[in-house]
């Protein structure tokens, strides 16, 4: 674990390496200052001796400040030791987590991912800062101290092979009593962002059902777990203060007991059991730090466990060694394509079943299909969002497996059923097509998608500001944006997702006929329940439980498919054409 | 002109400086928590935690005395009586034990108070959470709200559990010390003061730095929460414009600021301790030698001086222990300021009085009953302490209602309209016409700025906001999913549904079918907001939801937008029988479903442009006979 953390700390080795050296150089001076310290009131102060009091003072006001630059140092370096390592583990699980594919974030769930982004790696930082000053100043504190107190009087000094064990065995006790119950305290933790994230993402449904007092119950339940699991984690590490102050206690009063019959016996002097004492404190508080850092790491080692699963994590779609760099046109052809979502064993489960197609460069494709007939899954296995599990997805001709994902995904656009914005202005949204695309590329995108007049509109145009989740634009605005953005990519492949759905019918069909006359040259993939969506499309394939129930075009599919005729039906009777609502004002 | 801008600056810099120190009343109102619970537990840490420390302190003189009054004068005799020195041991022994128990009992009872007002914190946030105004979620990143719940708390169970016990027992090692230099010697006392001084304006200024930088860094991991929640959220998105490397850059600048404060923080948190130390080290050696002038010219005993400088080494410790923990508490109570900001955030207001009640008939006049009569009222109490009851019907009028969601920007002007009960209701319009506002406004998720809406002719305002939406039923465009079971998850619309209750809902918003066809039907677990189903099937269990919700009002917004026609005609049967008896209003672009309206709004930016039911408008040749025909023209 270790070793595969410390792989993180990259450019921040050399602060990592001066932080302890400054740390041992302080340690130093510390152990030399109450040496000078007893010269002083041992030698000094009974002769009245100013001179020697002046001569000592100058060395250990120089002790002082040569101590002070070294604890500065290390402390300089600590910190940005620490901070800088905390900042790659970030990064590299930021990364990381942006080359995961569904299936991977699906297994961890976005509020533990992010609480294994933020508090997680704030303790491993702690923790690793404790390790670079603490953990090599208590070990060196302790054995100049030990040494100086063996130099001193060795017999006396036997005790502390005693105590130092005893206090060692203790702590470890302690340590990995207490470790499994902040492990589970982590993950209850988890479980109380759940609550709290998805009420925040769905407090709309919770205050149209007046279920506040629902959530209150909820939430309680979970901040009561909390609550226990961490008292009972808490409850073990609160004997390390009281066992550290016994094991230090006793052995002062063990010292103080037979130093002073040696010095009756006079085989002790006075001065020397006080140095003795000094030094029995100073071994001891050295272990005390060390078991404040043990705690630190205790817990920090629950984290850093969970940020290595993130690191560790594969993702299930990466690419292949050599790639093709380039998408030759926009055909596409499914081949016995079968998919499950998950390991799912039954092929009659499968989402998607045999599925064989074949699509021509330039050609509007139109897919019909109920609820649940896997429309969004088949054509999420173009830009390879997920991978097929039988069978193989060809666009230009070539495998989309053994494309450089980044040129696939370039060439196939895809505006996706549940359209997301991020925050910041509609134009920085706009421009995640096309990173360099000017005022003018922008604007002729948008009235492309029929989004240019309502943004005009707006007092601060393509300026305007989007909230989070897009909820200060409607859902039609949002999807017209959405379509925008994607046509910035100039893809050769463009798929709509069922994404005119929350769009009037008059705008529809702009935007339709916009695509024919603009963009003739790009395969159109739409998905749609409108019928009058995809009733001008060269072919429709009509999707029905993950498999194909016929392919053709509107005229052939009333002759031959019931389906499509069912559809087709439902929708033009009645109202019906009104679909293509639409009026030259 | 630029002085004065000057000067605000100036103002602008102060105020965050005193951002940065410690916030009184915060830390009163954090102690009310503490002690407003615990109050028998808090007395007990103070008394424990005053007998550790003089315990400890007494440790510290525990040499002196044992070397002067015990050991000394069994120096050089034949038969020296150990029985008093033991008695000493002994008796010192007994006193560091009782010490250890303090420091075992004050630990421990921490634990509760910590934990426990960590419990009622949270607690406390999220009953609050549930009050406010959708407008609050709307403004503020989700990711930045949660991350209150677990950086700033966690940063605040720091500074209970640690933090405060051991600033408050270095307090009393250091009262106890001051006292003992006291009665040694005053006037070295004084040098020692001094030095405190110094230690105390050096602990300000690196301190004042380094909390300001700790308050930085919470600041910045809350952005850098908002920043992966979203960019998670999104990741389809992310992948399918190949976004990964523009969203990995503009996550290294905010990391990098994170990264900047953290060393900034922690760079003068560590060098806080050196400084401090050294510097009780320079005052030792000032002290020596005036101490050592004194005793040359007889002023001072040797043996004073000796104590004195063991003072010095004893009193050092401690400030600097506290200079260090004031870096965690006023980052805590930075943390503690946002908690409070949102337990403080202003409520959803409800100043309404008129209750929801179930109601029975008895001789022909409406009265309350206890049990679930299937019959509601609303009642309402008067001034003159008379209550009314009024059966509800679900009748809803608007008259001339201004809305804008923030006040200078009026989005909705002069809606006037009126559904009587079981009628259905339509709104036509181009997306952004104000549709789905006029249907946020009736369940109040949103207050009007003028105008009036009365339910059953009373006006909402009157209503209690709960009752007003326990009788109004809402199908939304995006269905929102928790965790749990499918079961469950219908069930949210009433808890104490029983199963067959939930699986008829499911029937009549035709869901049942892809539920049982789910690895464990009724029971299979959603989880991450349900990935795993589609647009359509969640609309499903929305409408089941409101199905099992049996609302006289029902509110459908695009509530089959992604349901396919061929499904949404069977969804449309149960719908239908759903929407029997009560008074419904609908959003919804394909204009066959609401051709069947008694009364079709026409809005356009806001405002109704024409009204009237499905004949007369076509009769009118308006905009919706545009709209309704038009398609022929174009095609």
């Amino acid at each position: 674990m270790i070793k595969k953390l410390s792989k993180y700390i990259k450019e921040y080795k050399k602060a990592s390496i001066l932080t302890p050296i400054f740390v041992i150089l302080e340690v130093v001076m510390e152990v030399i200052i109450p040496l000078l310290m007893s010269k002083i009131i041992d030698i000094g102060i009974p002769n009245s001796d100013i001179k020697y009091i002046l001569e000592i003072g100058i060395l250990l006001t120089l002790s002082a400040i040569m101590s002070l630059a070294f604890g500065m140092l290390s402390g300089r370096f600590a910190a940005k030791a620490s901070s800088g390592f905390a900042k790659n583990l970030r990064q590299a699980m930021f990364y990381k987590i942006q080359d995961y594919s569904f299936e991977n974030i699906d297994k961890f769930s976005t509020s533990s991912l992010i609480t294994r982004l933020t508090t997680d790696v704030t303790n491993v930082q702690m923790a690793y800062m404790m390790i670079i000053r603490i953990l090599i100043r208590g070990p060196v504190m302790l054995i100049a101290s030990l040494l100086m107190a063996f130099g001193i009087d060795a017999r006396l000094s036997c005790i502390f092979l005693v105590s130092i064990p005893i206090l060692g065995i203790a702590l470890f006790f302690i340590a990995t009593k207490a470790y499994p119950n902040f492990e589970k305290v982590f993950k209850k933790y988890d479980n109380l962002n759940r609550v709290v994230q998805e009420n925040v993402g769905a407090i709309r449904v919770v205050k149209a059902y007046a279920n506040e007092e629902h959530e209150k119950e909820k939430f309680k339940q979970v901040n009561n777990e909390v609550y226990k699991d961490f008292k009972t984690a808490q409850k073990i590490v609160a004997f390390n203060s009281p066992i550290m102050q016994f094991v230090v206690y006793f052995s002062v009063l063990i010292i103080s007991w037979i130093g002073a019959k040696y010095i009756i016996g006079g085989s002790l002097q006075t001065g020397q059991l006080s140095s003795l004492i000094t030094y029995a404190w100073q071994i001891l508080t050295s272990l005390m730090m060390l078991s404040m850092v043990f705690v630190v790491i205790i817990m920090s080692k629950a984290s850093a466990q969970r940020i290595l699963e993130v690191l560790d994590e594969e993702p299930t779609i990466k690419n292949k060694k050599n790639t093709v760099k380039k998408v030759k046109d926009g055909s596409i052809i499914f081949k016995n394509v079968s998919f499950a979502y998950s390991d799912e064993k039954d092929p009659n489960k499968y989402a998607l079943k045999d599925i064989n197609l074949e699509i021509k460069s330039g050609e509007t494709i139109g897919i019909i299909g109920g609820t649940g007939s896997s429309k969004s899954t088949l054509v999420q296995l173009i830009p390879r969002l997920y991978d097929v599990t039988k069978g193989t997805v060809k666009v230009g001709g070539i495998d989309v497996k053994d494309y450089d994902i980044e040129v696939l995904r370039d060439s196939v656009s895809m505006v996706l059923q549940k359209n997301i914005l991020f925050s910041g202005t509609i134009a920085e949204n706009l421009r995640w097509g096309n990173q360099n695309a000017d005022e003018e590329e922008l604007i002729e995108a948008c009235k492309l998608a029929q989004a240019d007049s309502f943004i005009q509109e707006f007092p601060e145009k393509y300026d305007t500001k989007i909230e989070q989740g897009g909820t200060n634009v409607s859902g039609g605005q949002r999807q017209r944006i959405c379509i925008a953005r994607a046509l910035l990519k100039k893809p050769k492949i463009l798929i709509l997702d069922d994404s005119t759905s929350a769009v009037d019918t008059k705008t529809d069909s702009y935007i339709r006929k916009a695509f024919r006359e603009k963009i003739p040259n790009t395969t159109k993939i739409i998905i749609a329940q409108r019928v009058t969506s995809v009733e001008d499309a060269d072919k429709i394939i009509v999707l029905d439980e993950g498999k194909i129930d016929g392919i053709g075009t509107s005229e052939e599919l009333l002759k031959t498919n019931k389906i499509y005729r069912e559809v087709y039906n439902s929708q033009m009777k009645g109202g019906s054409v009104e679909e293509d609502g639409k009026e030259e004002k | 002109m630029e002085k004065k801008k000057n000067k605000e600056m100036k103002n602008k810099k102060e105020n965050k400086k005193s951002g940065s120190t410690v916030n009184f009343a915060t830390v009163k109102r954090l102690l009310k928590y503490a002690v407003g619970i615990y109050k028998f537990q808090f007395v007990i840490v103070i008394i424990s935690i005053i007998v550790s420390a003089v315990a400890n302190v007494m440790g510290i003189q525990f040499l002196k005395t044992l070397i002067d009054e015990y050991i000394m004068p069994l120096i050089g005799k034949e038969n020296p009586d150990f029985s008093p020195l033991f008695k000493a041991v002994l008796g010192m022994g007994a006193m560091y034990l009782i010490g250890i128990t303090a420091t075992y009992i004050y630990n421990r009872l921490m634990i509760n108070i910590s934990q426990g007002v960590l419990r009622k914190i949270r607690a406390e946030m999220f009953n609050h959470m549930q009050t406010l105004p959708i407008k609050y979620f709307d403004t503020h990143a989700h990711g930045e709200i949660m991350s209150t719940y677990t950086n700033d708390v966690d940063a605040l169970r720091e500074m209970l559990s640690q933090s405060i016990p051991q600033v408050f027992s270095a307090v009393i090692t250091m009262a106890s010390i001051l006292i003992s230099m006291i009665t040694t010697n005053i006037y070295l006392t004084g040098i020692v003061l001094g030095m405190v001084a110094l230690m105390i304006f050096i602990a300000k200024y690196l301190g004042g730095n380094s909390s300001k930088y700790f308050v930085n860094q919470q600041e910045d991991i809350g952005k850098v929460n908002g920043y992966i929640e979203e960019m998670i959220e999104g990741q389809k998105v992310v992948k399918v414009f190949n976004y990964e490397d523009k969203s990995k850059e503009k996550f290294d600048k905010i990391n990098d600021a994170l990264c900047d404060s953290s060393t900034n923080a922690n760079m003068y948190a560590n060098i806080l301790m050196p400084c401090i130390m050294n510097i009780g080290n320079l005052g030792y050696v000032f002290v020596a030698i005036i101490g050592g002038m004194l005793s040359v010219n007889n002023i001072l005993t040797v043996g004073s001086i000796a104590a004195f400088l063991q003072y010095i080494k004893a009193f050092t410790n401690p400030v600097g222990q506290v200079s260090q923990e004031m870096n965690y508490v006023i980052m805590a109570l930075a943390g503690a300021e946002r908690i409070f900001a949102l337990i403080d955030e202003e409520q959803e207001q409800d100043e309404g009085y008129v209750t929801l009640v179930n109601a029975k008939m008895e001789k022909g006049k409406l009265v309350e009953a206890d049990e679930r009569t299937g019959l509601w009222a609303w009642k309402h109490p008067h001034h003159d302490g008379r209550i009314t009851y009024k059966k509800l019907c679900g009748h809803v009028e608007f008259e001339n209602v201004d809305f804008g969601y923030t006040e200078n920007k009026i989005v909705l002007h002069d809606i006037t309209l009126e559904a009587k009960e079981g009628q259905k209701v339509s709104f036509v319009g181009a997306t952004g016409a104000g549709k789905t506002t006029i249907t946020n406004l009736i369940n109040r998720f949103y207050d009007i700025q003028d105008g009036k809406i009365r339910y059953d002719g009373i006006n909402i305002k009157k209503i209690k906001k709960e009752d007003l939406r326990k009788s109004l039923g809402m199908v939304l465009q995006d269905t929102s999913l928790f965790t749990g079971t499918i079961k469950d998850n219908i069930r949210y619309a009433n808890l104490n549904a029983s199963d067959e209750e939930v699986e008829n809902a499911a029937k009549l918003a035709n869901a049942d079918h892809f539920i049982k066809n789910l690895p464990n039907g009724y029971d299979t677990v959603i989880s991450g907001g349900g990935e795993g189903l589609s647009q359509g099937q969640r609309q499903l269990l929305s409408i089941a939801r409101a199905a099992l919700y049996n609302p006289p009002v029902l509110i459908l917004d695009e509530a089959t937008s992604s349901i396919d026609t061929r499904t949404e005609q069977i969804v449309q049967k149960g719908m239908d029988s759903l929407m029997k008896g009560r008074t419904v209003f609908v959003i919804a672009h394909r204009l066959s479903t609401i051709r069947n309206s008694d009364l079709i709004m026409v809005l356009d930016h806001g405002r109704i442009l024409e009204r009237g039911n499905h004949e007369e408008l076509m009769a009118k040749k308006g905009m919706y006979y545009a709209l309704y025909t038009g398609a022929i023209e174009i095609d």
